[in-house]
């Protein structure tokens, strides 16, 4: 077990690592998926797994934006940037998310004016300090940033911006729980649901879940407590023959969410009729799209952009562990090829991503690989 | 990511509305406040902070709360890069 002297309370964890050890049930194993990027990191870098019971075992789940983002609009971003006099601004994660042609660090590299921000906001100064260019702003995210992007158009329109421009990529992660709950290989009993993305959704929207599937849902905080207590409440309603949703995490979730956060999405965008998840494949509504009255400030509208399909490298196997079929270190490229310093797929590029937080909390200790 | 920051309010400038400054373990920024229109906010209260704007008000013991969970994932330093990098309502150098 890692890092124990960081938990709050190692009292509260032993007694909640009892409490999970007598509540499975002989005999009967236990599949629940973290549906957040920040649990999967959290799970591998507190050795989480050690402290459950054998019998239940975590699914990765898709939140994570950068690894969810098809190779293909890594390359219509990039295709943005191509055109003379256009600067592209972007988070650090997506600087290292690979494209056809390399990644956005290896472009700039090459030449071309890519630049890390922050902030949307700071994509906009970019656009004011420099006129004479065009500046668009890759936007990645679910419902915990696309409300900041939505107040930077809104704000882009307000000020007259005639040169910034947003190429959308933002996705919202309820359709993305039905697609695995629909998925035939995936049998899952029931989910740790996100924790920041839902202080802007609320609870609510989960409510499908145990309604239409019959699964238990928890909100939950990223502490190793917080997790823990997740999963007891998971098994709890399992163990009644229950299904509900719960928040574990009220410290930070309020059950409605932020609705001037929603509202500022809504009034900016409207949903797509499908959109492609690296992984997932083809989801309908599931990602956002800038609505028409600000065409102008759509790098979609305002560009040419490829719009290709584009296949992950055959060998990777990304799509497998994105679904939980496969786990990261049984991929034929894992730690070889496609390691954190030279992803071959973007599940190795954040420490969000499966891959990265396995490769960096269990792969040097597995004896395996030793 | 989804990076979560928690800060506190410590100036609410007329000249910025809509913006307020707040303090990240001693780092000083503005961040954009437009979020928590539905919410009266004022100095010394304490905001959860993602990629520039104010996502939500939070008290004081989840603020503590969330800044040990940063240091426990290794992510503190990151977190005060990234408020460090808002640049957004600075003047210009």
């Amino acid at each position: 077990m890692k890092y124990v002297d960081e938990f709050r309370d190692p009292p509260v964890i032993v007694r909640l690592a009892r409490e999970l050890a007598h509540i499975v049930e002989p005999g009967r194993t236990y599949r629940i998926m973290e549906v957040c990027g920040g649990h999967t990191h959290a799970i591998y870098r507190h050795g989480l797994r050690d402290i459950l019971p054998p019998s239940i075992e975590l699914i990765h789940g898709p939140g994570c934006p950068v690894c969810v983002l098809p190779t293909g609009r890594v390359d219509d971003g990039l295709a943005i940037v191509a055109n003379p006099g256009t600067i592209l601004t972007c988070f650090g994660d997506m600087m290292r998310v690979p494209g056809s042609l390399g990644t956005p660090l290896e472009h700039k590299a090459r030449g071309a004016d890519i630049r890390m921000v922050y902030s949307p906001l700071d994509a906009l100064r970019i656009a004011q300090e420099n006129p004479q260019h065009h500046v668009s702003f890759f936007a990645i995210g679910f419902e915990t940033t696309a409300p900041s992007t939505a107040l930077t158009l809104l704000r882009a329109r307000e000020l007259g911006l005639t040169n910034f421009s947003v190429f959308c990529n933002h996705v919202t992660i309820v359709p993305a729980i039905r697609a695995i709950l629909e998925s035939p290989d995936m049998r899952l009993d029931g989910f740790i649901g996100p924790g920041h993305v839902s202080t802007v959704s609320g609870c609510r929207p989960y409510e499908f879940v145990p309604r239409d599937y019959g699964k238990p849902l928890v909100v939950s905080g990223f502490e190793p407590v917080d997790i823990l207590e997740g999963v007891l409440m998971v098994l709890r309603q399992l163990r009644a023959g229950e299904a509900k949703v719960e928040n574990q995490y009220r410290r930070i979730v309020p059950w409605d969410g932020n609705p001037a956060a929603l509202r500022a999405i809504f009034s900016v965008f409207e949903l797509r009729p499908y959109f492609e998840w690296r992984g997932l494949g083809f989801i309908s509504q599931s990602a956002l799209k800038i609505r028409s009255e600000f065409a102008q400030w759509d790098a979609e509208a305002r560009f040419e952009l490829p719009g290709v399909r584009v296949t992950d490298p055959k060998a990777a196997q990304c799509g497998e562990v994105l679904k939980g079929v496969l786990k990261p270190a049984q991929c034929k490229l894992f730690g070889r090829e496609c390691n954190p310093e030279h992803p071959v797929g973007a599940l190795m590029v954040s420490s969000e991503g499966a891959c990265a937080a396995y490769y960096r909390y269990v792969h040097h200790a597995d004896p395996v690989f030793a | 990511m989804c990076l979560a920051i928690p800060g506190q309010i410590v100036e609410l400038s007329q000249d910025k509305p809509g913006f307020a400054k707040v303090e990240v373990t001693g780092v000083r920024r503005n961040v954009n406040i437009g979020l928590l229109e539905d919410e009266k906010v004022g100095i010394g209260d304490w905001v959860l902070i993602h990629v520039g704007f104010a996502l939500s008000k939070i008290g004081e013991a989840e603020a503590q709360d969330q800044l040990r969970m940063l240091r426990a994932m290794g992510e503190d330093e990151l977190a005060i890069d990234e408020v460090r990098g808002y640049t957004f309502a600075e003047p210009a150098t």
